[in-house]
């Protein structure tokens, strides 16, 4: 039987390191569109409680829940990350596996927000866009879903681009990773 | 020359530089300006028309006369303000707009001729033969006039864009700007405080005054300092805002290491996003026009003041003062403290103060200078007559103008004030903005502390903060004494717009000729078009014009301001887009096999596809074409098919939508197969087609073509949100998901049972039938789908896969006697089938067109429907899609190319369709081509003739059907 191998979006690209910005790839596991038929939000925020813990998020937001999480993905639209879904979430909303679809990569280090004000149109200031915030914005010229992606050693950003432009969304974050290490 | 004991620069540190090869030696914490000027270096350049020696005129950002050439070589900047570049070591510093020697100057012949040179000169003699003036006229003068020239070659510095967003940002860190940043910080606002200069204090940077007993300099640096270390403070140095936009945004330019060599951004052009402004933008001081006032040596009161005071440095060892205001009197109080002497102050006014330091001549207006490149006296006239002096330094103050700028970037017009004889802002005009201190019309020290605070406290209460007490420092009143003088009546010529070598005649002039709009005259004597937009000039040239008029300065109006306040490098405005960096780049999963495998890419919008396989013994695209052209027709080819827009649609009414978008039925495709669906625009013209899978009861998959993706996408959105909001569906891209591949040819079935394990039935697996598929262990989806005519399937895997499943089929396609095509293949594949692309589907075709009229479903609307039955657009007249071949000697088909009847007149009325699409068929062993043609359809069998007059070429031609190969299509459904 012919054997699949697996290749990551940003594969040879990362991780990188300039100054005291990091950026890394991340595998999240599943990530999974959601986006609610008519009425059915409420339904949908319910069978995500059952099975993950966790609730719909507000626009411009995400939840967490074990290592769940679900992030505002644009209009009707929600993203789980992590688990894959469960069968009853079919019932309430389109189901939409987007799990290859998206480079996903992690900017973090004391000031990361001052690499993204030189691409992102958002106020990105930790204070500003804090604990449990996510975007649809422009990152450079691509469509970019951020959301804030903290650890033990600070706040960090989980930045997903789509996968074609990996190579790209690369070369623009560590464009700016560069500019900003060299003022400091 | 330096005077010891003076200015606030480190003389400790010696900075080496070159101004036009000879060296000289300044300090950190000098412009070029003041190092220049400590060397006693007076003439910097030639002016723009009349190639005049020229000097430096000011210590800021407004400077229109020192403009000089940066660096050398990749790295010169032409046209940068010496007043304004920091001095690092090294720097290599040019003068422009000379030859062969800023010394000598050929060109200052023109200076001779200027009688001749006046405004409306070029505009008059330049008239006729016509021809002339784009191919030697104007070319001449502009060689002739002109600035700095750039490199010619890919400027390698980098440049960063960035964005800020605060609640309240204030431009200007002068004594407004600083208290209106502290009292905006205090109220708990998030503050940006910007300011152009390299050190904080705005005018105060300059002069010899006291704030709340301390220097007023050390006043300005100790706040600046407690600003901050406050957490909600943000200040930006060296960072010029050079517009205000819509909603509370603003351009700003922030210079970064200037042209000291490096690593880092040379610049950064920043988009401020502020809720509120406060504009603290001070003042900029005015000259008097007098007869040959360009003279190097002369120069701002102000700036006098500030190099003595900032930079240690004396312009002139002689030095006198002309003005008609009390300001000016400080110079020479400045001056004389310093031990540097003053001729006396030439006052205009009759009442002006006296001074027990030095002499005040009241009632004197100079008329006139002297010396060869540098001024070495000056004639002045009093009531008793006119009287000749020696000076090599003439400080003037014609009094200052309100920075207004910013506040006209958005159509505002500003307020004449007859009591300080100068323009302010006109309030409100920049929504958000509030206005501050000098550049408001406040020209105390007092008033603008006192204006920061009101305008800051104004500003925080808009956003719902109580701002707080704030003490205002004691500080000097002082201001003013004014008295109108523009300009000293005599001969000769005195000089408005030292930039663009305008003159008190030239407004003259232009009044005379009935250009008495200030526009007008703005553009006939080209006042204020230069790159400084006339800052120092304006005011005094429609006061000129205003008298010229019999009008009064109001009435006169101003010219318009526009952005940016002063001159952005382009590099700055383009950071980050050069090169590849212009667009972001679409790479499919085979890229890097593909690159491997020397295939040249070509952009499909921003996706890069293969053009071909080139393989050894191939010289020309066409043998690899012919050869993979071959493997479909012939065995079994690879093609990388992500590239096509996939979405995915599901929901109650995921087929009601289909229903409406498509001209042909979705609702009654069953779960399993796949439809070839056209999509019409409102209009009724085509838009895009593709196919559409039916993967389950509420759940579809629609192909888009790659370059109608993103369109089509939007065009759902818009359909499910304006349209139909009731449906009940949702719509998503997943393009990027699923790596898909074309494996097409007779060997393709074969293939793919090896590849998967299993059989694949044509009973099973019926042409235009779809399902799961599962490949070593991953879930896919496999569509019996042809765009050649062959049997045809794409497979579909997530794209992780991607990559290990192309090579594991373009391996076993190799095996089978096949391989990869690329997008040349697959074009001429879907030329001889006479299917379509963008060539066909652009733009201006209808259904009824492309013979596919009969695809609008009678049973149901869709969107277009009406439209694309209007009489017009189904009138059998218009020109339809048919098939060519060349049946004469020349077998050349060339698409752009247009057809026309045998015997007719090559004239755009003969003019009967044109040809979309060509290519060389090597199943056919001749060149075919898609055309439209007038009632094409019913023209089979008739000759044609193909003519492209671009190439000169003519190609005769047969109509036939567009289906050139296999037109019954057993071959696809085998």
């Amino acid at each position: 039987m012919i054997e699949l191998v697996a290749s990551t979006p940003c594969q040879g690209l990362l991780p990188l390191e300039h100054g005291p910005f990091t950026l890394t790839e991340l595998t999240p596991g599943s990530l999974t569109a959601l986006a609610p038929f008519s009425g059915q939000d409420a339904a949908l925020s319910r069978a995500l409680d059952a099975a993950f813990g966790l609730s719909l998020p507000d626009v411009g937001a995400a939840t967490a829940g074990g290592s769940a999480r679900v992030i505002w993905f644009g209009r009707g639209q929600y993203l789980l990350i992590g688990p894959a879904p469960v069968a009853d979430l079919a019932n309430v909303a389109a189901v939409t596996d987007q799990s290859d679809a998206w480079a996903v990569v992690r900017l973090s280090g004391e000031g990361a927000d001052e690499v993204l004000a030189r691409l992102v149109p958002v106020d990105m200031r930790p204070a500003v866009f804090g604990e449990g915030a996510a975007i649809r914005t422009y990152l450079g010229h691509m469509t970019v879903s951020i959301a804030r992606d903290d650890d033990a050693k600070g706040p960090g950003y989980r930045i997903m681009a789509f996968r074609s432009m990996a190579g790209t969304l690369v070369h623009e974050i560590e464009t700016a990773m560069a500019a900003v290490a060299a003022r400091l | 020359m330096r005077i010891e004991g003076k200015g606030r620069i480190d003389r400790s540190t010696w900075y080496g530089f070159t101004f036009d090869g000879v060296h000289y030696e300044g300090h950190p914490g000098d412009t070029v300006a003041s190092a220049l000027l400590a060397h006693d270096v007076r003439m910097v350049g030639r002016s723009f028309k009349y190639h005049r020696p020229r000097g430096i005129l000011t210590a800021g950002s407004a400077e229109p006369n020192a403009l000089v050439t940066v660096g050398s070589g990749a790295h010169a900047s032409p046209n940068e303000r010496a007043t304004m570049v920091e001095l690092t070591p090294g720097l290599q510093v040019t003068s422009q707009n000379r030859w062969p020697s800023l010394g000598f100057d050929v060109l200052s012949v023109n200076d001779l001729a200027a009688p001749f040179f006046g405004a409306g000169f070029y505009y008059k003699t330049f008239m006729w033969p016509k021809a002339f003036w784009e191919k030697v006229y104007e070319p001449a003068i502009r060689r002739a006039a002109g600035l700095g020239a750039l490199s010619g070659v890919t400027d390698p510095e980098e440049c960063e864009k960035g964005f800020r967003f605060c609640d309240v940002l204030v431009i200007g860190a002068g004594p407004a700007g600083l208290m209106a940043a502290k009292l905006a910080a205090e109220a708990g606002a998030d503050v940006i405080l910007a300011d152009e200069g390299t050190e904080p204090g705005g005018q105060l940077t300059a002069e010899v005054e006291e704030i709340d007993g301390m220097a007023a300099h050390e006043w300005a640096a100790k706040l600046w300092a407690e600003l901050g270390a406050m957490p909600n403070v943000r200040l930006m140095l060296r960072t010029t805002v050079t517009g205000a936009y819509d909603q509370g945004t603003y351009g700003a330019l922030e210079r970064l290491r200037g042209h000291a060599t490096g690593h880092g951004p040379r610049e950064c052009f920043w988009r401020i996003a502020a809720k509120r402004a406060v504009l603290a933008a001070g003042s900029l001081e005015r000259p008097v026009a007098f007869r040959d006032n360009d003279r190097p040596g002369i120069m701002t009161a102000g700036a006098v003041r500030a190099y003595l005071n900032r930079w240690g440095v004396s312009p002139g060892r002689n030095v006198t003062v002309f003005a008609n205001n009390d300001d000016a009197h400080r110079t020479a109080r400045d001056l004389v403290m310093a031990g540097v002497k003053v001729n006396a102050v030439l006052d205009a006014r009759h009442d002006a103060p006296k001074s027990d330091d030095f002499a005040v001549i009241r009632g004197a207006q100079v008329c006139g200078s002297h010396g060869r490149k540098g001024l070495d006296g000056i004639t002045y006239r009093t009531a008793s007559g006119e009287t000749t002096i020696m000076t090599d330094c003439l400080a003037v103050s014609g009094g200052w103008n309100p920075t207004v700028h910013l506040t006209c970037h958005m159509g505002g017009r500003p307020v004449w004030r007859d009591d300080i004889l100068a323009f302010v802002p006109k309030p409100g005009a920049i929504p958000g903005m509030v206005t501050a201190g000098a550049c408001n019309g406040a020209f105390s020290t007092a008033a603008c502390l006192a204006e920061g605070v009101a305008a800051a406290k104004q500003a925080v209460e808009d956003l719902g903060l109580t701002a707080p007490d704030v003490t205002l420092p004691e500080a000097g009143t002082e201001a003013g004494g004014i008295f109108p003088l523009w300009a000293v009546p005599g001969k000769g010529r005195a000089w408005l717009d030292f930039q663009n070598d305008v003159t008190v005649k030239d407004v003259k002039q232009a009044a005379t000729e009935n250009y008495q709009s200030v526009e007008h005259m703005k553009r006939y004597t080209t006042q204020g078009m230069a790159t400084d937009q006339g800052k120092m000039s304006s005011v005094a040239a429609l006061a000129i014009l205003a008298d010229a008029t019999g009008r009064g300065i109001p009435e006169t109006g101003t010219t318009t301001f526009r952005p940016p306040f002063s001159p952005i490098s382009i590099g700055a405005l383009g950071a980050g887009s050069k090169g590849s960096g212009f667009a972001p780049q679409r790479y499919t999963t085979s890229h890097a096999a593909t690159v491997a495998r020397n295939a040249p890419m070509i952009e499909a919008g921003l996706w890069y596809r293969p053009s071909y396989f080139p393989q050894a013994g191939e010289t020309t695209w066409r043998q690899s074409c012919d050869r993979e052209v071959g493997y479909v027709r012939n065995a079994v080819g690879i093609s990388d098919v992500t590239t096509l827009g996939k979405i995915d649609i599901q929901g109650p009414d995921a087929a009601e939508l289909l229903d409406i978008v498509y001209t042909g039925l979705f609702s009654t495709l069953k779960v399993g197969k796949v439809r070839y669906g056209l999509m019409l625009r409102e209009d009724g013209f085509v838009m895009d087609d593709g196919t559409t899978a039916r993967l389950g009861e509420n759940h579809y998959v629609m192909t888009t073509t790659t370059a109608a993706a993103g369109q089509v996408m939007a065009h759902l959105d818009f359909v499910t949100q304006v349209l139909r909001p009731d449906l009940d569906v949702s719509v998503i891209s997943v393009t990027e998901q699923w790596a898909q591949f074309a494996v097409a040819g007779p060997k393709s079935r074969p293939l793919l049972e090896d590849l998967l394990e299993t059989t694949l039935t044509a009973e099973d697996w019926p042409f235009m039938s779809c399902g799961p598929v599962t490949v070593g262990g991953v879930t896919g989806r496999l569509f019996r789908i042809s765009f050649s005519g062959e049997q045809g399937w794409e497979i579909a895997v997530p794209a992780r896969y991607g990559a290990s499943l192309f090579d594991a089929l373009v391996a076993r396609a190799e095996a089978m006697g096949g391989g990869l095509y690329g997008m040349e293949a697959l074009n001429v594949l879907r030329i001889e089938k006479g299917f379509l692309t963008h060539a066909e589907l652009h733009g201006r075709t209808t259904a009824f067109d492309l013979g596919m009229g009969r695809m609008i479903s009678a049973k149901k609307d869709c969107i277009g429907k009406v439209m694309a039955a209007r009489e017009g657009l189904v009138d059998p007249g218009r020109a339809q899609l048919v098939g060519l071949k060349p049946v004469g000697e020349v077998q050349q088909l060339v698409s752009g190319a247009h057809l026309f009847r045998e015997g007719a007149k090559i004239e755009p009325e003969n003019d009967q369709g044109y040809v979309t699409s060509v290519c060389y068929s090597p199943t056919l062993g001749h060149s075919i081509g898609l055309a439209f043609l007038e009632r094409g359809p019913r023209r089979y069998g008739e000759k044609i003739r193909m003519i492209d007059r671009t190439k000169g070429l003519e190609t005769l031609c047969e109509v036939v059907n567009p289906v050139f190969f296999d037109p019954e299509g057993a071959r696809a459904r085998d």
